[in-house]
């Protein structure tokens, strides 16, 4: 090192590793104050209207996070006519307000599902789930043919439910919102009540008769959750 | 400086596991990611299996580059470059080693967690919080290390890689832990799956905490101590002190202050608030300031001794490296500037960025650091310079295959979304972007297998030199050597 006139607070604190440490410490917290926390509570406010997730669509967005579908989709129509015109209504802050986590993706190697539900129907996603190049020639999603295997696990979606309601106060049961179990036992009766109408738009028959031995498969989940997003 | 003779005696066992950590995470996430390019090409590759799948090694392919391959050159880094510039041999080599075999076990079980789908979603924060509490405790290893170095510490001014290197436990700590924040779900009911938690944040708030993380991660991971690697091996390998003391000072205080404030760049046009979003731009082009101090700095380091890039394959893969810390930290800022995102957002154009940063700056010096250190570390030479040489070149050709095709892809998809025909309607469907992207993904992909090609040389002649130095143990030591030992 030379030059070693310049700046005699720096020669000292590079002698001393607690005071650089504590130095550099403060120094980085600054920005993530200042950006962060102003504008944490009103960004955490639902939109008028908004429902949170019904078991059967928890069960659906846990789907979704296990397959890291953000790696190729976006949750997140920015206000551009391009992007109006293709998605929908561009994305609002308060409808977020019971993502956790969040899911916007940061890349589009498939298009935005913000509002998907508007425009796909349940059939086509179980065909496009099944054989995404039938539906979409060109496309170059995987298949998902577990999802047609896989049952829809129940207890998770019955811990998560029952967590988010207590520890974060998200207003199930209240007026038209939908409800939560307070049992294991009530939100699997939840999952199969609210699944009869997914089941019943769908072809595949394995998935009918699974559905009638009270069995729901991931395929249904996760066509629940794909319907909601509008 | 008295006792030059102590000095030279190291410990260097730990260095030497993470160098071979790194040589095996690099190959394995880098043969990962280039399945996924493959797999943009062949969506056949996928097989209908989920553990093949693009969605789930996606997360794997990013977390074993940057923490595994990463994190691995960096550990090695500071266990060879502490004892040297701290003037005192590695303290507590018990806690060494159990950091480094703890970081490689939760580095396996990560994968292995990862293909299940256990994944928090959050970008380069995916693994389940149980691990998240064992990558706390393997990194506390490393901050008790390093603060166990510098109270031992013999040599009283720190070198400014000690700088980059506290910052970097520092900042990665902080961040890391205000994401991580969930509550496992399991402990309030008792059900389901016990790895599962629900993020502490929601929406608009989360994806604020994440990008705050997300970005400065690759400050404090990718940036910051890389930067420390450089200031330490180019003037070595340059055999000359650093350009500017004054300049490393002002880049190092500049970089680690404005770095944080430019994480909503991730976010333009989203629901964050609007004063966020400017702010965010405004720091990422102040960014460039510090950046490039840092990058004219080692740069210079080489003034008068340009010459040795003709002969010298790991000053050129430290020197390029450097320049493409350059390029990429002009490119970040370019496309933080919000009518540029407008289209360059969701674009391969940012995966063609971070690319530049990954392959070029961190792959480049880590590598370069790694040719640098095995040789001194085993008292050997290296097995072969033209095999680096050749390495090299074969490199930075796959790197500009991937970046160009970058470009172009991310432009012209970014503008196809956003044509209109003469009725002011979107000319292309979706579809249509993404079969337009085919030429340039298998160009990617070819970019991508120049370099995995270049790193598989990379392995074989540091294996060659480790193996020859087992060979040679008992007989005269090298010529060459003394270079370091006048310089350390």
């Amino acid at each position: 090192m030379s030059n070693k006139q310049s700046g005699s607070i720096f020669e000292f604190i590079e002698k001393n590793s607690l005071l650089l440490g504590v130095s550099i410490f403060v120094l980085i917290t600054i920005g993530g104050i200042v950006e962060v926390v102003p504008s944490f509570t009103q960004n955490a406010r639902p939109i008028t209207g908004l429902k949170p997730y019904s078991a059967l669509e928890l069960a659906g967005r846990q789907i979704y996070i296990r397959e890291s579908c953000n790696a190729c989709h976006s949750q997140l129509i920015r206000p551009f006519k391009a992007e109006t015109d293709r998605y929908g209504a561009y994305s609002l802050s308060g409808e977020y307000a019971y993502d956790r986590p969040f899911l916007w993706g940061s890349r589009r190697t498939g298009p935005d599902l913000h509002r998907v539900g508007n425009y796909r129907t349940t059939d086509w996603h179980e065909a496009h789930f099944k054989n995404a190049r039938q539906v979409s020639p060109g496309s170059n999603m995987p298949n998902f043919p577990w999802f047609f295997e896989d049952s829809v696990d129940v207890g998770t979606v019955h811990a998560e439910l029952v967590t988010v309601r207590d520890v974060f106060g998200v207003p199930y049961d209240q007026g038209e919102n939908p409800k939560s179990g307070n049992t294991l036992e009530e939100t699997h009766q939840l999952i199969i009540e609210e699944a009869g109408a997914v089941v019943e738009q769908m072809k595949d028959q394995s998935i009918k008769d699974a559905y009638a031995q009270g069995d729901v498969k991931d395929i249904v989940a996760i066509i629940a959750y794909l319907n909601r997003m509008k | 400086m008295a006792q030059t003779q102590s000095f030279t005696d190291y410990d260097y066992s730990v260095a030497k596991g993470f160098v071979i950590s790194a040589l095996f995470w690099g190959v394995f996430g880098m043969s990962v990611g280039l399945t996924l390019a493959f797999e943009l090409v062949f969506p056949e590759l996928n097989a209908d299996l989920p553990w093949l799948s693009f969605n789930r090694l996606r997360p794997l392919h990013t977390n074993a580059v940057i923490f595994g391959f990463t994190l691995s050159g960096v550990f090695a880094a500071w266990y060879y470059i502490s004892q040297r510039v701290l003037k005192v041999r590695m303290v507590l080599p018990a806690l060494a080693k159990t950091h480094l075999a703890l970081f490689n076990l939760l580095l396996v079980l990560g994968a292995f967690t990862l293909l299940d789908g256990q994944s928090s979603s959050k970008e380069y924060h995916e693994m389940p919080w149980w691990l998240d509490i064992v990558i706390v405790v393997m990194w506390l290893m490393w901050g008790a290390h390093m603060f166990a170095m510098l109270g031992a510490r013999r040599e009283k001014t720190l070198y400014v890689s000690i700088w980059y290197f506290m910052a970097c436990f520092l900042g990665v700590g902080m961040l890391f832990l205000f994401n991580g924040l969930a509550i496992p779900t399991w402990f309030v009911t008792n059900t389901g799956n016990w790895w599962h938690s629900v993020s502490m944040y929601a929406g608009t708030n989360d994806a604020q905490v994440q990008w705050w993380f997300g970005h400065n991660a690759v400050a404090f991971v990718l940036t910051v101590p890389i930067v420390a690697i450089s200031y330490y091996f180019i003037p070595k390998q340059a055999n000359q002190p650093i350009y500017s003391y004054r300049l490393s000072l002002w880049s190092f205080w500049g970089l680690i202050f404005v770095y944080l404030w430019a994480g909503p760049h991730h976010m333009m046009y989203s629901t964050i608030p609007d004063w966020v979003q400017t702010l965010g731009m405004v720091f990422s082009l102040v960014l460039i300031i510090p950046s490039w101090g840092s990058m004219i700095n080692l740069l210079l380091t080489m003034s008068g001794r340009w010459e040795q890039l003709k002969t010298d394959p790991i000053a050129k893969l430290l020197v390029i490296g450097s320049t493409f810390y350059g390029f990429a930290t002009l490119e970040g800022p370019v496309q933080a500037i919000k009518s540029v995102n407008a289209i360059a957002h969701f674009t391969d154009w940012i995966i063609g960025h971070v690319h530049n940063g990954a392959l070029g700056w961190v792959g480049f010096t880590i590598m370069g650091a790694i040719f640098h250190m095995v040789p001194r570390m085993y008292n050997t030479r290296l097995y072969s310079v033209r095999l680096a040489e050749n390495q090299f070149w074969i490199q930075t050709l796959g790197i500009v295959f991937y970046f160009t095709s970058m470009w172009v892809a991310g432009v012209t998809q970014g503008s196809m979304w956003r044509t209109t025909d003469q009725f002011g309607n979107l000319a292309y469907s979706f579809l249509d972007t993404v079969r337009a992207m085919v030429p340039y993904w298998s160009l990617r992909a070819v970019g991508g297998t120049l370099y995995l090609l270049g790193f598989w040389m990379f392995i074989f002649n540091i294996w060659m030199t480790i193996r020859q130095a087992r060979t040679q143990q008992g007989a005269e030591v090298p010529a060459e050597v003394p270079v370091t030992a006048k310089a350390a």
